[in-house]
């Protein structure tokens, strides 16, 4: 138990690494949500095909396997990764992926009249979005927004399969030194949970500071 | 690097064989995944609140934390503790108990659409909870739900190539080995991909459809 210590502090540097993927995971899959969503409710057929491939892409296969796609084959036509920058990639591309949905339905359920509202009194499409569309759709993004950051806090775990020391590539470490299994196993189930408590809890600070003032119906 | 079609179909024999076991583990970890999902949302339901408290704070953790690392605690913990399990059982477990954690919720989802007085006439009718259960309320709640738990199956079906990290030999697993002695990584890893698209595009075809059946009938 002495020892504990020494490999808590190993597991805890998993810990920097598990949190550093995560935000920046979530700032691409932020970006890439925007992007996608709008593009999927462009006038224009070319965007939106673009955006519609993107998301069917990265919605119908696995994590995992654009993880390894993106940090095996990559290289081989030229594009070498770093296994961070790959691992960065493919969590941001993937969340981002289903973000997109969010934001192409949430926008979808801004009542329509909003939208006339906005004819009537010739805003331009940039004001329409930016004063009166977005503020009511992105209350409505926030939650999923929330659970798909948790979902994308998971998906780091992955990143250990390609030599990534992040949180769960710790234990091993560990595990093969020590012999202990159920002490670092249970300590990174721990820290997990907390992380993921941090961003729950943080998404609802935001939608109700967001949502004051804001005429919104709650469900 | 060529791509090469030669080699794609020698390896395609190797990679059938991890199909299969990708596709065995995705149906056994949903049906876990449906069985204990119920079990979950009916025990939230439960008048006493330590059990109805404590399934909450159980499956908000098993939520929390990535699958990968249970996959872990199943497969290196529980030896430890006596339970031997083959790889793919402990991988269908691990799905299994992490997807109910989702399902939990479309359960109580279709549980809580159905109307008081349901419960009341079956109290009236002097129901016990098991036969209130399993004649009044499974019967209803279950079936508007299907399509969303048929998008549970396809969740878990992506989420198999992680069993690779637990020595199952499925498809992912099945690719890796291949490019470790062939040392080309292009193919197997694009024919992964490739597979999972052949198989999860045509279920979410299937899902429409089955979506637009039950939506009619409701």
């Amino acid at each position: 138990m002495a020892e504990w210590s020494g490999y808590l502090f190993l597991i805890l540097k998993g810990a920097v690494t598990t949190v550093e993927l995560t935000v920046l995971g979530c700032m691409l899959a932020f970006v890439m949500a925007f992007l996608g969503g709008l593009g999927r409710l462009s006038r224009h057929f070319i965007l939106r095909a673009i955006a519609t491939t993107y998301i069917e892409f990265f919605r119908g296969t696995s994590i995992f396997v654009q993880l390894f796609w993106a940090f095996f084959v990559l290289p081989l036509i030229g594009i070498p990764l770093s296994p961070f920058l790959a691992g960065t990639l493919a969590l941001g591309l993937n969340i981002g992926a289903y973000g997109a949905e969010v934001v192409r339905g949430s926008i979808l359920s801004v009542p329509r009249e909003q939208n006339e509202a906005c004819t009537a009194l010739n805003f331009s499409s940039w004001q329409k979005m930016r004063y009166i569309i977005m503020p009511q759709a992105f209350i409505l993004m926030l939650p999923t927004f929330g659970n798909n950051a948790i979902e994308l806090l998971k998906g780091t775990a992955v990143v250990s399969l390609i030599s990534i020391a992040d949180m769960t590539f710790q234990p091993q470490v560990v595990r093969s030194q020590t012999g202990n299994t159920t002490m670092p196993f249970l300590t990174i189930l721990v820290l997990y949970f907390l992380i993921s408590l941090v961003i729950s809890t943080s998404v609802r600070g935001l939608e109700r500071r967001l949502s004051q003032g804001l005429d919104v119906t709650k469900a | 690097m060529e791509w090469d079609w030669n080699f794609v179909w020698d390896i395609m024999p190797q990679l059938i064989d991890g199909v299969i076991i990708t596709i065995k583990a995705a149906l056994m970890g949903s049906i876990v995944a449906m069985i204990i999902g119920l079990v979950w949302a009916i025990l939230k339901r439960s008048q006493n609140k330590i059990v109805s408290k404590l399934t909450g704070y159980f499956v908000e953790f098993i939520r929390g934390t990535p699958l990968l690392v249970q996959l872990y605690f199943l497969f290196y913990i529980l030896p430890d503790l006596g339970l031997l399990l083959s790889p793919l059982v402990a991988g269908v477990i691990g799905l299994g108990i992490h997807y109910s954690a989702y399902t939990a919720e479309v359960y109580r989802s279709g549980i809580d659409n159905i109307s008081k007085g349901q419960w009341e006439a079956a109290k009236a009718c002097n129901f016990s909870p098991r036969q209130t259960w399993s004649h009044i309320i499974i019967p209803q709640a279950v079936p508007p739900i299907i399509p969303v738990l048929a998008n549970y199956f396809i969740a878990i079906f992506k989420e198999t190539p992680l069993l690779s990290a637990i020595t199952v030999l499925e498809l992912m697993n099945q690719a890796r080995s291949v490019a470790n002695y062939s040392y080309r990584y292009l193919e197997p890893m694009t024919m992964v991909g490739a597979f999972f698209l052949i198989i999860s595009v045509p279920s979410v075809i299937l899902l429409r459809r089955l979506e637009r059946r039950y939506s009619r009938r409701a």
